[in-house]
C-alpha cells in the first residue's frame, strides 16, 4: 500500500508545485494547501503503515498488547496540520488585503505596484 | 608580556576619554606606551644577544594548537624595536601635525590599535596568531588611509589597499594551513627547524606560492605595487609609520621569518630575486615621474621593499647581512623623510616639489634634517644607507648565475634612488625662492623631534656601524646562517662596489640635473603605463560589479515563482544526485493493498489534479476539499484516529474560509502562455516523480532504531495517558506544542490586524471599488 500512496504523494507534490508556479495569487494559495497536505502525508507514510492498531493503551494496562502504529510521526503531523491551517488563514487574509489595495491578483503586476 | 602588548588595544579604546582629559597632550602621553615597550625590549637585549631566543608561552585555544606564544629572537627584536621607537616618535609628531584636528581621538584609536597589531605580528610564534594580527594591520591600515573619509579619492585608495592586501591575506591563510599540515606544527620556531621536511613535501610549491602572494601584496611587490602610492591619501604620520617603516615590511618580515623553513630552493631564489629586482626598477622608474613629494617617497619605498625581497631571494650570508642593515637604514631615513614631507606640506601648503624652492633660509633646521636623511637614502657616506647599499652591491656581484640581470636592475634602482633623494632634499630647500601658497616658516619642535632623531640615528650608525655588529649577527643567525661573525665598516677600501657607487653617483646627478627632460621622456611612455597592473585591478573591480548586476537581474528578479523554480531545481539536483548516484537505488513495487484503499488514494490524486485544471474557483476549492477528506480517510484506514479528526475539522474550516474570502477575488483567468505552462508542468512533474521515487526508496531502507518505542512503553507509566499521540503532544514533546500555540496566536493576531487595519491607500482603493466589497471591521 505504501507504494500506491507514494505515487499519490508524488501527484500531490506535482500538483502543488504546478499551482505555486502560477501567476495568480489565489492559485498560489491553493498550491500552498496542496503542498502542506502532501508533506503531511509523506511524513505519515514514511514511518510505515499499520492497519487497525491505533497507538492507544487499553484501559487498565500500562502498554499496548501488540504492535501499534508509530505514534511519533502522527504527533508531528498533527502539529503540522494545525500550523498549516494557521499559515493558510494568514495567507488567505493577506491575499485579500493585497487585493483590496492593489486591485490585482496577478503577481507580475503586483511587483510593480509598490505603494 | 603578552598582556602588556595587548593592553595596547585597551589603550586604543581609551584614547577618546584620554583625549577629553589631556587634550592636546594625549599623543605625547600615549607615546609613553611604545616607549615602555621599547624599554622592555632593551632590557631583553642581553638575552637576545646571547643567541638565546625568548619564548613566552600563553595558551589561547589549546585544543586547536593555537597559542598566543611570543617568540623573541634577533629578527623579532629588531622589528619590535623599530615599531615601538618609530611608533613613539610618530605619536609625538602626530601631536603637533594634527593639532586641533577634530578627529584626533579617532586617529589615535586606530594608530594605537595598529601599533599593537604590528607588535603582535612580529612577536607571534603561532601561524594563526600571526595571521590574525596580519589582518588586523590590514584593517587598521584601511581605516587610516581612509581617515579623511569625506574625500572620495581617499575612500577609493583605502578600498584598493584593503582589497589587494586582504586578497593576498586569503592566499596566505591557505598557505599557512598547508604549511602547518606539511610541517606538523603551527609554531614558526618549530617550522624553522623543519626546513628539509617542508622542502621535500609535495605541498611545497603551493605553500610557497600562497605565502609569496600574501607577502608580495602586503609588501607592495610588482605587480601589486600600485596600492602603496595611492595609500598616500592617509595623513602623513601614517605614511611615515605604516607605509614606509612598519606595515609594508610585514611581508618582508614574513619572508625573512620563513626563510629557514622554505628558503634554499631554486624556486624561492628565482622568484624572490627576480620579483624583488623588478619591483626595484619599477619603483625607481615610477618615482622619477612624480612631482608629488609623498608619492615620490612612496615609489622609492616600493623600490626599497623590492631590494629587501631581492636580498632575501639571494639568501647568501652577505645578502642577509645586507638585508638587515638595509632594512634598518630604510626605516630610519624613510620615516624621517616622510615626516619632513609633512612639515613641508604644513609650511608651504603644497606637496608639489616643483612648486617649492629656496626654503633653506626660512627653515634651516628642517633643511639640515632632510639633507641628512636624503644622504642616507642616496646611499652616500657617511650614513647608514651607504653601508647598506655597499653591502647590497657586494652581495650581488657574482652571487647568482643570472646575477647580471639582477645587478643591472639593482644598479638602475640605485642611481635613480640617488636622483630621488636629490629631488626630495635639494629641490625644495635650495635654488631660487619660489612663491608658495603659504609663507614658509620653521617647523615647531614637536614636528622636528621625530625626523631629527631618526636622521641622527642614521648618521650615528653610519659613522659607527660597529655598533650594529651584535644585532646584525644575531638576526642573521636567526635567518639560518651558520657563521654569523659580522663586522660592519663604513670604508671597505677600493673595490668594484665602490666603483659602482661612483658611477651611480654620476648617473644619479645627471638624472637630477636633467630631471625635467627625463620626466618628459617618461611621459611619452604614459600610454603603456596606463595599461599597468592598476588598470588590471580597475577592470577586475568593474567586472565584479557587472557580474553582480547580471546575477541580480537573473536570480533576484522579484518573481516568487522564479525563486521557487530555482530552489526546486537545485533541490532536485541534490536529492536526485544523492538518491541515484550516492546510494543504491532500489524500490519495492509489491503491492499489498485492498481495493478500497487504492480507490481512496486514486481519488486523492485525481482531486489534486482536478484542482489544478479547474477554471472555476468553487470547483477548485471543492476539489481541494475532496482531497483533504481523502487524506482524512487514509488516516482512518491506517490507525491514526487523532489525525483523522484533526484533518476533518481543519479541512472543513479551510473550505469555509476559502469560500468566504476567495470569492471576493477576481475569477481565474489564463495569465500564462502555453509555453510557460508546459515548462511548469515539466518542473512540477519531475519534482513529483522525484518525491515518489524518494518515498519508494526510503521504504526499502533499513529501519533505524525508533525512539517511539520508548514513548509507546512509557506513555501510561510516566505520562499517565492512554492515547499515546496525546501524551507525546502534551508531555514528551510539549515544547513543540507550545511553539505551535505561539504560531497560531501570531497568525491570529496577524489576521486580526489585517482585517482591522485601514491605511490611507485603503480609502482611495475603496473609492475605486465598483463592487461593494468593503473590508469588514
Amino acid at each position: 500500500m505504501e507504494a500506491v500512496l507514494a505515487i499519490a504523494i508524488g501527484v500531490l507534490f506535482a500538483a502543488a508545485i504546478y499551482m505555486m508556479l502560477r501567476r495568480s495569487i489565489v492559485k498560489l494559495v491553493i498550491g500552498l494547501m496542496l503542498l502542506s497536505n502532501a508533506a503531511n502525508l509523506l511524513i505519515f507514510t514514511m514511518a510505515g503503515l499499520t492497519r487497525g492498531a491505533p497507538p492507544l493503551v487499553p484501559e487498565g494496562m500500562s502498554a499496548p498488547a501488540g504492535p501499534v502504529a508509530d505514534p511519533l510521526p502522527q504527533a508531528l503531523v498533527l502539529t503540522a496540520i494545525v500550523i498549516a491551517f494557521g499559515v493558510l488563514s494568514f495567507a488567505v487574509v493577506l491575499v485579500r488585503r493585497a487585493w483590496e489595495i492593489v486591485r490585482t491578483d496577478d503577481l507580475n503586476r503586483m511587483k510593480d505596484t509598490d505603494t | 608580556m603578552q598582556l602588556a602588548i595587548l593592553t595596547g588595544f585597551g589603550l586604543a579604546f581609551m584614547a577618546p576619554w584620554l583625549h577629553r582629559w589631556l587634550g592636546r597632550y594625549t599623543p605625547l602621553m600615549m607615546a609613553l606606551w611604545p616607549m615602555s615597550i621599547a624599554g622592555w625590549l632593551a632590557l631583553q637585549w642581553p638575552v637576545v644577544l646571547a643567541g638565546d631566543p625568548l619564548l613566552l608561552e600563553w595558551a589561547w585555544v589549546p585544543a586547536l594548537d593555537i597559542s598566543l606564544n611570543f617568540y623573541l629572537d634577533g629578527l623579532a627584536w629588531l622589528f619590535a624595536m623599530l615599531i615601538s621607537v618609530v611608533g613613539a616618535l610618530v605619536l609625538v609628531y602626530t601631536g603637533e601635525y594634527l593639532k586641533g584636528e577634530r578627529d584626533l581621538p579617532r586617529f589615535l584609536v586606530i594608530i594605537s590599535a595598529f601599533m599593537t597589531s604590528m607588535l603582535g605580528l612580529v612577536l607571534a610564534d603561532n601561524l594563526v596568531t600571526l595571521f590574525v594580527f596580519w589582518e588586523l594591520t590590514g584593517i587598521t591600515s584601511y581605516l587610516l588611509i581612509g581617515f579623511h573619509h569625506d574625500d572620495p579619492a581617499a575612500r577609493k585608495s583605502a578600498q584598493q589597499g584593503l582589497f589587494v592586501t586582504v586578497g593576498g591575506g586569503l592566499a596566505l591563510l591557505a598557505g599557512f594551513v598547508m604549511l602547518a599540515q606539511a610541517g606538523d606544527s603551527w609554531s614558526l620556531s618549530v617550522l624553522g627547524q623543519r626546513g628539509e621536511q617542508l622542502i621535500g613535501h609535495e605541498l611545497y610549491t603551493p605553500i610557497l606560492l600562497c605565502v609569496l602572494l600574501g607577502a608580495f601584496t602586503k609588501s607592495a611587490q610588482f605587480p601589486f605595487h600600485f596600492w602603496l602610492p595611492n595609500a598616500m591619501a592617509a595623513p602623513t604620520p601614517v605614511s611615515a609609520y605604516l607605509h614606509s617603516a612598519t606595515m609594508v615590511k610585514a611581508g618582508v618580515y614574513l619572508l625573512a621569518r620563513l626563510h629557514p623553513a622554505l628558503g634554499d630552493t631554486l624556486l624561492w631564489e628565482m622568484t624572490l630575486s627576480l620579483v624583488g629586482a623588478l619591483t626595484m626598477a619599477t619603483g625607481a622608474l615610477l618615482a622619477i615621474r612624480e612631482t608629488h613629494v609623498k608619492k615620490l617617497l612612496a615609489y622609492s619605498t616600493v623600490m626599497a621593499l623590492g631590494t629587501l625581497t631581492m636580498l632575501l631571494g639571494i639568501g647568501t650570508r652577505d645578502a642577509l647581512v645586507a638585508f638587515v642593515v638595509f632594512l634598518l637604514a630604510h626605516s630610519l631615513y624613510k620615516g624621517a623623510l616622510f615626516m619632513v614631507a609633512g612639515i613641508l606640506d604644513h609650511a608651504t601648503g603644497t606637496r608639489d616639489v616643483t612648486a617649492m624652492g629656496g626654503l633653506r633660509g626660512a627653515m634651516p633646521r628642517t633643511a639640515a634634517v632632510a639633507c641628512v636623511a636624503a644622504l642616507s637614502l642616496a646611499g652616500l657616506p657617511p650614513l647608514l644607507g651607504f653601508v647598506g647599499k655597499e653591502l647590497m652591491l657586494t652581495s650581488l656581484l657574482g652571487a647568482l648565475p643570472y646575477s647580471g640581470l639582477v645587478l643591472a636592475l639593482a644598479f638602475l634602482g640605485a642611481f635613480l634612488t640617488l636622483a630621488v633623494a636629490a629631488i626630495v632634499a635639494l629641490r625644495p630647500f635650495f635654488g631660487p625662492v619660489r612663491d608658495m601658497p603659504v609663507t614658509p616658516h620653521e617647523a615647531p619642535l614637536g614636528l622636528l623631534v621625530g625626523p631629527a632623531l631618526l636622521a641622527g640615528l642614521s648618521l650615528l650608525f653610519g659613522l659607527l656601524p660597529g655598533l650594529l655588529d651584535g644585532l646584525v649577527a644575531v638576526t642573521v643567525s636567526g635567518l639560518g646562517v651558520a657563521e654569523p661573525g659580522v663586522h660592519l665598516a663604513l670604508w671597505h677600501g677600493l673595490n668594484p662596489t665602490l666603483g659602482l657607487s661612483l658611477v651611480s653617483l654620476v648617473l644619479g646627478s645627471l638624472v637630477f640635473c636633467y630631471w625635467g627632460r627625463v620626466r618628459l621622456a617618461l611621459a611619452r611612455l604614459e600610454p603603456v603605463m596606463r595599461h599597468g597592473p592598476e588598470w588590471g585591478y580597475e577592470r577586475l573591480m568593474a567586472g565584479l560589479v557587472r557580474l553582480a548586476e547580471w546575477q541580480t537581474r537573473w536570480l533576484q528578479n522579484g518573481h516568487v515563482r522564479h525563486y521557487l523554480a530555482m530552489t526546486l531545481l537545485v533541490l532536485m539536483g541534490l536529492v536526485g544526485h544523492a538518491l541515484f548516484l550516492r546510494h543504491r537505488f532500489e524500490i519495492d513495487v509489491s503491492v499489498d493493498a485492498y481495493f478500497h484503499e487504492v480507490v481512496v488514494a486514486g481519488l486523492m490524486a485525481a482531486s489534486a489534479l482536478t484542482a489544478c485544471l479547474m477554471r472555476s474557483r468553487l470547483a477548485a476549492v471543492a476539489a481541494v476539499g475532496i482531497m483533504g477528506f481523502c487524506i482524512a480517510l487514509t488516516f482512518v484506514l491506517f490507525s491514526a484516529p487523532d489525525l483523522a479528526i484533526t484533518q476533518l475539522l481543519v479541512e472543513t474550516l479551510t473550505v469555509v474560509l476559502l469560500v468566504l474570502v476567495l470569492f471576493r477575488l477576481p475569477r481565474f483567468t489564463r495569465l500564462s502562455t502555453p509555453v510557460e505552462r508546459w515548462r511548469d508542468v515539466i518542473v512540477a512533474g519531475s519534482f513529483g516523480l522525484l518525491m515518489a521515487l524518494f518515498m519508494l526508496s526510503v521504504l526499502t531502507a533499513d529501519a533505524l532504531p525508533r525512539i517511539s518505542d520508548y514513548m509507546v512503553a512509557n506513555s501510561q507509566p510516566l505520562g499517565h495517558g492512554h492515547n499515546i499521540v496525546n501524551v507525546i503532544l502534551v508531555d514528551f514533546r510539549a515544547l513543540d506544542t507550545l511553539g505551535e500555540m505561539f504560531v497560531l496566536a501570531l497568525a491570529a493576531i496577524g489576521v486580526q490586524a489585517m482585517l482591522r487595519f485601514h491605511s490611507d491607500n485603503d480609502v482611495v482603493s475603496s473609492e475605486r471599488t465598483t463592487r461593494g466589497d468593503r473590508p469588514h471591521g
